[in-house]
């Protein structure tokens, strides 16, 4: 095999599995060594810097990172990374003063941002120092978007909304409250050198069964009652509610209802538990306030009585699966269950709308009606007008939105200067020997077993009474500690210098994972096979080092290497060094236009 | 050498032996020697031998002298028995506790110094006694404890890290330990675990004197250009006569060689060695020439390794002097007091 070229930032980055996993790539390990060594308001700026939103975040994130992680390979479960994030931005101290300031000189070019949530937030923080005139406009009183208005208050507090966005804008972006954009033309006809769509996944999908219109009274879509929820103007819910819908919406939904009166609220989904688009945690706060879950039940209709709900009838289906592996939803022969309920909240997804947007603006919009969007750029049809965030391509979720306005920004930022979009900046690696001393390192590389640590939160007793009060308290100092050690600091890599090697084995027989093997040379799939332990995650890349005096190969296994250094301290000739890969996407900027 | 402990993860997909265990479990503390000693490769392939036969960590014990090879014995079978003993008397403290509990597996673990030096003729009886055990040698040619003085199996004409060569003969402890009786002699290299892991689970197999020489190069005193012990030199030098795989009775015979590339040699208890001969006319069952073909292949500068000698037939100390079958902790009362009446007799055989 070839010699690994690890002066592609992209190979420790992958080593780096959750910021590899994160959209906006944040450098996880680096963040979680500042929380270890107390240092809350760098790890707070350093996730700043990637993710724009750490507190927020740090409550909501869906967490791709985590599922990703390396201890979660060798151990039950990966580390906290995201409630490490909010560990950074409770105990953060004085950020404020480390916030871009509004540049002194403007160039000129005016952006509009339309819709105040994440994509779009993002947009106006990386192009205002640099001397945009940015422009959020949103139909809310308040910037957030569904930060603010879809995420209940007992899981992410306004004042965690307000400080963040507030940073967001603190580099001069103007945000134009209560200004709902009802033409893209009226707009464009203002004369912005560029316009951001970031308006989201506004319109909750409903269900059209029987009995619908005449229940209507106690049947609400999902995400608007969530928003009347956030902004007072609903107080109240039956006794009974059933929540349709299995996804991170459909948890909100039901635990929100428990905080306002819902006594016996359940969960309906379709499908099975396990194929829930919940995020697993969500499903256990859920289930942990008392919500059941029922799986394999089809909502047939809606049953009322002189106007008014009375409850619903499901279908109770199994999953039956063909050769392809796909699923079939089939009816199990059982009677209808009928379920008694007050109100019904339907949370069965979102779904794009566009309205505002004419057709003759120059946009390309296509057959499911989503603006055509190239994904590395997010350019429309239109050379000016860039989407990004839930409005490019449908629901996802807060981290995206970040990640997709990074790089919204970069392109606006070559649009106006007429450079070229398609020329996308590389990130900046450093590699640095992190070696201190004989057998010191500058990252505590003593690896323990160790299991995760719950975060406190309150009582449900306490918690269920207001739907103002937050659930989860966060790990205290002592336990965003004892979790930080949790880390196995996968960006300090193992580089290997093959021309000091002596081959006298120390490194093979030390590594505790079995990771390193000196072998006859061969291709991948053979070599895979013959290492010291089998490397059967494919996903993970075998770095090879050659050119060693035996004609052998060195052959190592990142997949479940700890980083523990042994392999370094034990080697008498220092061909294996730790050296930190710190890699960082190059966002819009001066400093960054031609790193390469 | 380190601080850390080694972690106690292990890859999840770790193999596991008839015991259930893994290799890890064959582990001892962590080593304290210098990074990149040979010595820790050995202690490593005892380990992965260990695991592989599927030995029980409680049936060996391991017996050590003095010096750096002698401290390995901490860093490996760490549920094993242990005796570390005075310097270069690991042979009579072995032979005695081999007298006391022949059903435990011996392994004496030596270096240059404690066996070609002060204990010399330790070595020698423990051989010519054919006490059931099997002898390493870490032989790295060096005192590395004592900052690099030549050791007595310095090559003549060795240099040392400060330029000056050695003007003595060498011992050779495979030549000594052929002519002395021992009925299975090898000798390896630490950077070569292929050939070293099969010998020495050969050798802990064989039911007699069992000797491998294993030359260990020191990263710190005796790796250098001139040295005769160093990694470039053994790899250059490497005159392989044979590799082999051992096969427990339990196992599968597996791959088939052509005709004439491979010997199988049988074993009493019905394991295998199954040898991959590199050199064609060399005879593992022929003492004299054996001997011979080593001595001419040191004077040529080489280093003669695989299995240099094998005896199918071996003989042990026990079974020379008649002693009782069971380990002396098991025998009854009635065994060990036989009463008056066999007093009575025993008296009469001496008027």
């Amino acid at each position: 095999m070839q010699a690994t070229d690890i002066s592609d930032p992209n190979y420790f980055h992958k080593v780096v599995d959750c910021q590899w996993a994160c959209p906006a790539h944040t450098p996880v390990p680096e963040y979680i060594r500042r929380i270890a060594a107390g240092d809350y308001t760098g790890a707070y700026l350093i996730n700043w810097k990637s993710n724009v939103f750490p507190g927020i975040l740090g409550r909501t994130c869906d967490r791709p990172c985590e599922p990703a992680c390396r201890r979660g390979r060798v151990e039950e479960e990966p580390v906290a990374i995201c409630r490490l994030k909010r560990v950074a931005a409770d105990y953060k101290n004085g950020v404020a003063a480390y916030m871009p300031k509004p540049p002194e000189t403007k160039n000129g070019k005016r952006i509009a941002c339309i819709g105040a949530g994440p994509a779009s937030l993002t947009v106006a923080r990386d192009l205002s120092p640099l001397g945009y005139d940015v422009v959020v406009f949103d139909g809310e009183a308040k910037a957030g978007g569904f930060m603010r208005s879809q995420i209940p208050k007992f899981r992410l507090p306004d004042s965690v909304i307000d400080e963040e966005v507030g940073f967001a804008l603190s580099a001069g972006a103007v945000f134009h409250a209560s200004r709902r954009i009802d033409s893209m033309k009226a707009l464009l006809d203002e004369g912005y050198d560029a316009v951001f769509v970031g308006t989201g996944a506004p319109r909750g999908r409903d269900l059209d069964l029987p009995g619908r219109k005449e229940a209507a009274a106690n049947i609400h879509i999902g995400i608007d009652w969530l928003s009347s929820v956030a902004f007072g103007h609903v107080e109240a819910i039956g006794r009974r509610v059933i929540v349709l819908g299995g996804g991170n919406t459909a948890m909100d939904c039901c635990r929100s209802s428990r905080r306002l009166g819902g006594e016996e609220v359940k969960v309906i989904v379709r499908s099975g538990f396990d194929e829930m688009k919940a995020s697993p945690w969500e499903k256990e706060d859920a289930m942990h306030e008392g919500i059941p879950i029922l799986n394999f039940m089809v909502p047939k209709t809606f049953e009322h009585e002189n106007g008014r709900l009375t409850g619903m009838t499901f279908e109770k289906v199994r999953a039956e699966y063909d050769d392809k592996g796909r699923r079939r939803l089939v009816p199990t022969g059982e009677a209808d269950e009928f379920v008694a309920c007050d109100d019904v909240l339907v949370a069965v997804g979102q779904e794009n709308a566009f309205p505002w947007i004419e057709a003759d603006a120059g946009i390309a919009f296509d057959k499911w009606g989503m603006p055509v969007v190239d994904e590395k750029t997010f350019q429309s049809s239109r050379s000016n007008v860039f989407f990004g965030g839930d409005a490019a391509f449908g629901p996802k979720n807060i981290i995206w939105a970040v990640a997709h306005g990074h790089d919204a920004a970069v392109s606006i930022d070559a649009f106006c200067r007429g450079a070229d979009v398609a020329d996308r900046p590389p990130p900046l690696m450093n590699l640095i020997s992190q070696k201190m001393g004989i057998h010191e390192w500058s990252y505590d590389n003593a690896i323990a077993v160790d299991e995760r640590f719950k975060v406190p939160t309150l009582a449900n007793d306490v918690a269920l009474k207001d739907i103002r009060k937050e659930v989860e308290l966060g790990f205290d100092l002592k336990l965003g500690y004892a979790e930080a050690q949790r880390c196995l600091n996968c960006d300090a890599q193992t580089v290997f210098e093959a021309k000091l090697c002596i081959e006298c084995d120390a490194c093979v027989d030390i590594c505790p994972m079995d990771c390193i093997t000196f072998t006859e040379d061969g291709d991948e799939a053979d070599l895979r096979q013959r290492l010291s332990a089998p490397a059967e995650n494919l996903e993970q890349a075998i770095y090879i080092g050659n050119g060693l005096k035996t004609g052998r190969i060195m052959a190592k296994d990142e997949d479940v290497c700890l980083h523990c250094g042994l392999c370094a301290e034990r080697c008498p000739t220092g061909a294996w060094d730790m050296q930190k890969s710190l890699i960082e996407m190059t966002h819009a900027g001066h400093a960054c236009r031609s790193r390469a | 050498m380190t601080y850390l402990a080694k972690p106690k993860f292990r890859h999840p997909d770790i193999e596991i032996n008839e015991l259930g265990f893994s290799h890890r479990d064959y582990e001892g503390s962590i080593s304290t020697l210098c990074a990149g000693c040979g010595h820790d490769s050995i202690s490593s392939a005892i380990m992965r031998a260990c695991f592989e036969l599927s030995l029980p960590p409680h049936r060996i014990a391991k017996l050590s002298g003095i010096g750096c090879s002698s401290k390995t014995p901490t860093y490996f079978l760490g549920q094993s028995h242990g005796f570390n003993s005075v310097h270069g008397r690991m042979p009579s403290v072995l032979t005695g506790a081999n007298l006391a509990n022949r059903e435990l597996i011996y392994l004496g673990v030596s270096g240059d110094g404690d066996s070609a030096s002060i204990g010399f003729g330790q070595f020698a009886h423990a051989i010519r006694r054919a006490v059931n055990m099997l002898y390493i040698v870490e032989n790295n040619g060096v005192y590395g404890l004592t900052k690099g003085q030549f050791s007595a199996t310095s090559d003549k004409g060795s240099k040392s890290k400060k330029g000056i060569d050695n003007p003595d003969s060498p011992i050779d402890l495979v030549s000594i330990a052929m002519q002395l009786g021992a009925t299975f002699v090898a000798r390896s290299f630490s950077g070569d675990k292929d050939q070293l892991v099969p010998l020495i689970k050969a050798g802990l197999e064989h039911q007699g004197a069992a000797f491998i020489d294993v030359i260990s190069p020191c990263i710190a005193f005796n790796n250098h250009q001139g040295s005769t012990k160093s990694f470039d030199y053994v790899r250059a030098h490497n005159a392989e006569l044979n590799t082999l795989d051992f096969i427990t009775s339990q196992a599968p015979i597996g791959v088939d060689y052509p005709e004439g590339a491979a010997q199988d040699v049988r074993l009493h208890d019905g394991s295998t060695i199954r040898l991959r001969k590199l050199s064609a006319d060399y005879d593992v069952h022929d003492r004299g020439a054996a001997m011979d073909h080593i001595y001419r292949l040191g004077r040529s500068g080489e280093i003669a390794t695989g299995l240099i000698f094998i005896d199918d037939e071996p003989s042990d100390m026990h079974a020379r002097l008649g002693t009782a079958k069971k380990p002396l902790n098991a025998l009854a009362d009635r065994d060990i007091v036989p009463g008056s009446a066999a007093l009575a007799k025993i008296n009469a055989g001496l008027r």
